[in-house]
């Protein structure tokens, strides 16, 4: 069956499941405690599937497959960049619970049990082998995500929970029907056997369209991204960590999943698309960043920023683009993961996101302005934290394509200094001028809890990016060679000078 | 085929007739005492008919289907499944009934009589293979839904539903049959056999005009726009009980009978019929998803649910494929489960005097006043939407597959970019239910029938729902295939 003999990804989605059902009858503090057991069980899970993941072994493993539906299959499996997905989505789950510790304090079980079925989703989306199981653990996570905004969301949660459920569905339904008319060419819907299936290119366009219209949104992408502000607004803390750590890397992972090697001739043939939108979002959404007041909203910002890199990275159609890509998109999660927990930490003290009730929070909270510090760098992409790793890489493989748009992908990383360190020192810098900001108490044991480990993978990304980058080697190689038929010419190549006339060698031998 | 084996065909229908009857006879005599004993006779019959259906459509001998009176009704696994389907939604209309009527004192036992009734005239019409008995059948049917809906006189919108229903269903008869006398004047018969092999090729202009008006007189009966402005007054005035009967059992009769009318007398004439019904389908979707946005009343809103469904049932007949049928077929079971599962959630809205809750803001925070009524209300809302991992996917699943493969490919995409207009006003009701404040109006009314019924429907189109696939997937295509 696998490396582990046991069905471990049934497991690791059974498990939550079982759990969300038990908390909807629990009290509030047993379902804390069951929530947080359960994702630190299943972080152990995670753990041990990383530790037995065999690198350079087969593309896929801890396959598992039961024919349980009929029309398509239950089946499971990973590679490495799965796994770092699924990796990441067990990371954060426990620092969600305890975000939620205290500032959840009505209907706790309903909101643990979402929580808990959100898990069991994310962690299916990642490792579905089956495109229509795929499809329908990507569409479920709306429910759990709707309900979050919408009872546990802030003064304008309906019109944000609306907004969110009706914009990313209308994006994906539409994919529903490329997958139908895909299984029907190709004839089965196994993931591994369509991902070295040949569509016909005139086809592959219209699939390509389908397939970039629910990943663009889930992205998202510029223009289709006005969601993401209204959702992370309003959002509670830990709808915003998961919502901006995982939900958002659906889109990329589906780029990287399905478009690009399904469709190579398509996505080279809308490359210009992809570049065009991400290098919009990059400028554009720096700039509007740069001029928010409400700290939620400029972090949220920075993320369709950060995934418009991500999208430029994977349409580099080369080996450094996707790897930096597939960094930044774990980076990403990590780092805005934090950030948004930064948020949430003083908003639980003062109940105000607006950056200007703030100000001197170094001088009253100073740990939590180090790892506030810390975070802030590493989302400018600070080299020795993730951020770097991820952004230099991508960039690099893009520079192999097109200068130009590096150039502008380039500024990005500039423009995103600028927000953030504008925003860090109206946050924790200057005199502490009102005086409830002066009464807040730093730290407490459970925010530090909650962000070290975070800041703790932030400095290992940064400094050894080597394990992570380790598993989805062998992953990205098959990727490329897969893509590397369709992959467009670089526009930057080195000019060879004039061959010398060979006058010496003629010289030579007339000597002779 | 001699009688003794026609009879035994159609032995379903004989039984309930015979039931039915007796049933009216002790009615008549034991005046309201016996109400009670009455719906629980009529179950009993129900339940009866199903076993012999069940015997039937196992019975070696008529294993691929046989006809029966001369070719005037056949017994084939189409017809059993959806009969079986329909004696199913029956039955569970008449469990929740009698406390509904009895709260107001106004449970009669005609009333499981009707129902009785108008089963039987839906497994004719689901049988039927011939002009005259698809009429007899819908008549039969629609003469005790009139009646049904107007059940509480003393109630001035149940007898308005009553008499609207009436008018307008004695209209589209007319259309009906108006049509089937065009039809039968070119083709010179009333079996569909018959018709399907005179009307081949071009179609003159009379039978064109004969085929239009009874897919209009179909449609009528199916609610599908532009034939539906019956159907939000007539489920919001008619009891709720009725309304969750009419959305459930006479649907997947019309919708059946429409198949095999498009099918077998129609059949070679796809390029007339299949523009119909895609016009028909894209419309209903659309303006059960638009109309029902500004509704505020949750029996009208259900009733545009409805329509908005047949939208999605039609596109699996549109294709006019096997693989079309049989996703029809299967939609319809999820949605039998997913349309009563919602109106007996709507039995349950009492204000704490007894009195049944109409409008949906009585359901605001329900989830903190009934949680599990509001969990279930809200699986059936997101099922109806469509949203995964609910059942109700799977039934848009199967329609938008067999539309892809029938090389439909506008017609799925439109479709199903109109299903997000339509989720639109399900998740609004799960907004109510769960965002808003509580209204404190709806009790708990603790009838254990009602809440398993709720629960067991709830569990049918949870994700669970998706493990009976490979046991509902055969009999669907079996079904459809009999068609063929």
């Amino acid at each position: 069956m696998n490396q582990l003999d046991f069905p471990i990804l049934s497991l690791m989605m059974g498990l939550p499941m079982l759990a969300a059902i038990i908390c909807l009858f629990l009290n509030a503090q047993a379902a804390r405690w069951l929530a947080l057991v359960t994702t630190l069980v299943l972080f152990v899970l995670g753990a041990v599937l990383w530790a037995n993941y065999d690198i350079g072994g087969p593309q896929w493993q801890y396959v598992e497959r039961a024919e349980l539906f009929g029309n398509f299959a239950w089946a499971l499996g990973i590679d490495g960049i799965s796994m770092m997905l699924i990796m990441l989505t067990v990371f954060l789950m426990p620092i969600c619970i305890g975000a939620s510790w205290e500032s959840i304090q009505t209907r706790v079980g309903e909101y643990m049990a979402a929580f808990l079925f959100m898990e069991v989703l994310m962690i299916g989306v990642f490792a579905a082998q089956d495109i229509f199981l795929f499809y329908i653990l990507f569409e479920a996570g709306l429910i759990p995500m709707y309900l979050i905004i919408g009872i546990w969301g802030g003064a304008n949660r309906i019109y944000a929970s609306y907004k969110f459920f009706l914009y990313t569905l209308l994006g994906s339904v539409v994919m529903l029907i490329a997958m139908l008319w895909m299984v029907q060419d190709a004839g089965t819907s196994d993931i591994p056997t369509l991902l070295n299936y040949d569509f016909a290119p005139e086809a592959q366009t219209w699939l390509w369209l389908a397939f970039f219209a629910s990943f663009a949104v889930k992205m998202p992408m510029w223009p289709v991204h006005t969601w993401l502000p209204d959702a992370h607004v309003q959002a509670p803390t830990a709808g915003s960590v998961i919502l901006a750590g995982v939900l958002l890397k659906m889109g990329g992972y589906g780029f990287l999943r399905f478009s690009l090697p399904m469709f190579p001739e398509a996505s080279e043939q809308f490359i210009w698309l992809i570049f065009g939108l991400s290098m919009v979002a990059v400028v554009y959404t720096s700039l509007v960043a740069l001029v928010q007041q409400d700290m939620k909203k400029l972090i949220a910002y920075s993320s369709v920023a950060h995934m418009a890199i991500v999208t430029l990275g994977l349409f580099a159609f080369n080996r450094q683009g996707i790897e930096g890509s597939i960094i930044v998109m774990l980076s990403h999660g990590l780092v805005s993961a934090a950030l948004f927990l930064c948020v949430g930490v003083i908003y639980d003290r003062l109940h105000t996101r607006e950056i200007d009730r703030y100000g001197g929070l170094a001088i009253n909270m100073p740990k939590y302005a180090i790892l506030f510090l810390l975070f802030t760098m590493a989302s400018i992409g600070l080299p020795g934290t993730s951020g770097f790793v991820g952004e230099f890489l991508s960039l690099i493989g893009l520079y192999k394509v097109n200068s130009w748009v590096t150039l502008v992908a380039t500024t990005g990383i500039i423009l995103g200094a600028g927000y953030m360190l504008y925003l860090y020192r109206r946050v924790a810098f200057g005199e502490l001028v009102h005086e409830d900001v002066k009464a807040m108490p730093d730290l407490s044991a459970r925010e530090m809890a909650l962000l070290a480990p975070i800041a703790a993978a932030v400095m290992w990304m940064g400094v050894y990016p080597e394990s992570f980058m380790a598993p989805i080697r062998g992953d990205v190689g098959a990727l490329v060679a897969r893509i590397d038929r369709a992959a467009p010419e670089g526009d930057a190549h080195f000019k060879m000078g004039e061959a010398k006339p060979a006058i010496k060698d003629e010289a030579h031998g007339e000597a002779h | 085929m001699n009688l003794a084996s026609s009879l035994w065909l159609v032995s379903p229908e004989v039984f309930l007739s015979v039931s039915s009857l007796i049933l009216l006879l002790v009615a008549a005599w034991s005046q309201e005492k016996a109400a009670r004993l009455i719906t629980i006779l009529a179950v009993a019959a129900l339940f009866g008919a199903s076993t012999l259906l069940m015997a039937l459509s196992h019975n070696p001998d008529f294993k691929g289907g046989a006809d029966a009176f001369d070719g005037l009704y056949r017994m084939d696994a189409f017809g059993s499944s959806a009969k079986l389907l329909i004696y199913l939604a029956a039955i569970l209309s008449l469990i929740v009934a009698p406390r509904f009527f009895q709260d107001g004192g106004k449970y009669r036992s005609e009333y499981p009589v009707l129902i009785l009734f108008a089963t039987i005239g839906m497994g004719m019409m689901v049988s039927a293979t011939d002009m005259m008995t698809l009429y007899i059948g819908l008549e039969l049917n629609s003469l005790s839904a009139y009646v049904l809906a107007s059940f509480i006189r003393t109630d001035i919108r149940s007898s308005e539903a009553g008499l609207k229903y009436f008018v307008l269903g004695a209209l589209a008869s007319g259309m009906l049959l108006f049509g089937i006398s065009l039809v039968y004047g070119f083709a010179g018969s009333t079996s569909f056999a018959v018709i399907g092999e005179a009307l081949t090729g071009d179609l003159a202009t009379g039978p064109l005009i004969g085929l239009v008006l009874v897919l209009s007189g179909l449609a009528f009966k199916i609610s599908a726009v532009p034939f539906h402005m019956w159907t939000p007054d007539v489920y919001e005035g008619a009891p709720t009980p009725v309304s969750a009967f009419f959305a459930s059992a006479p649907k997947v009769a019309a919708v059946a009978l429409t198949a095999r009318v498009i099918i077998d007398a129609f059949g070679g004439q796809t390029s007339a019929w299949q523009q119909i019904i895609v016009f028909v389908a894209l419309a209903s979707i659309i303006l059960g998803a638009v109309a029902a946005i500004g509704q505020q009343n949750i029996k009208r809103l259900l009733a545009y649910s409805s329509i908005n469904n047949v939208g999605f049932l039609l596109i699996g007949l549109a294709t006019g494929t096997a693989a079309g049928i049989s996703a029809m077929l299967f939609y319809l079971a999820i949605y039998v489960a997913m349309t009563l599962g919602s109106f007996i959630c709507v039995l349950e809205m009492r204000d704490k005097d007894g009195k049944p809750l109409e409008s949906l803001s009585s359901l605001a925070g329900l989830s903190q006043t009934r949680p599990g009524l509001a969990a279930a209300f809200a699986v059936f809302m997101f099922s109806l939407a469509g949203i995964p991992p609910l059942f109700g996917f799977w039934g848009k699943f199967l329609v938008f597959d067999a539309a892809v493969a029938a090389g439909m490919l506008p017609l799925a995409v439109i479709g199903i970019a109109a299903s997000v207009i339509g989720a639109f006003y399900y998740i609004k009701v799960v907004k109510i239910i769960y965002f808003d404040d509580p209204a404190d109006e709806i009790v708990k009314t603790g009838h254990k029938a009602e809440n398993i019924l709720i629960a067991l429907l709830a569990l049918f189109v949870s994700p669970l729902g998706y493990l009976m696939i490979p046991f509902i997937a055969p009999i669907t295509a079996t079904a459809a295939a009999a068609l063929f």
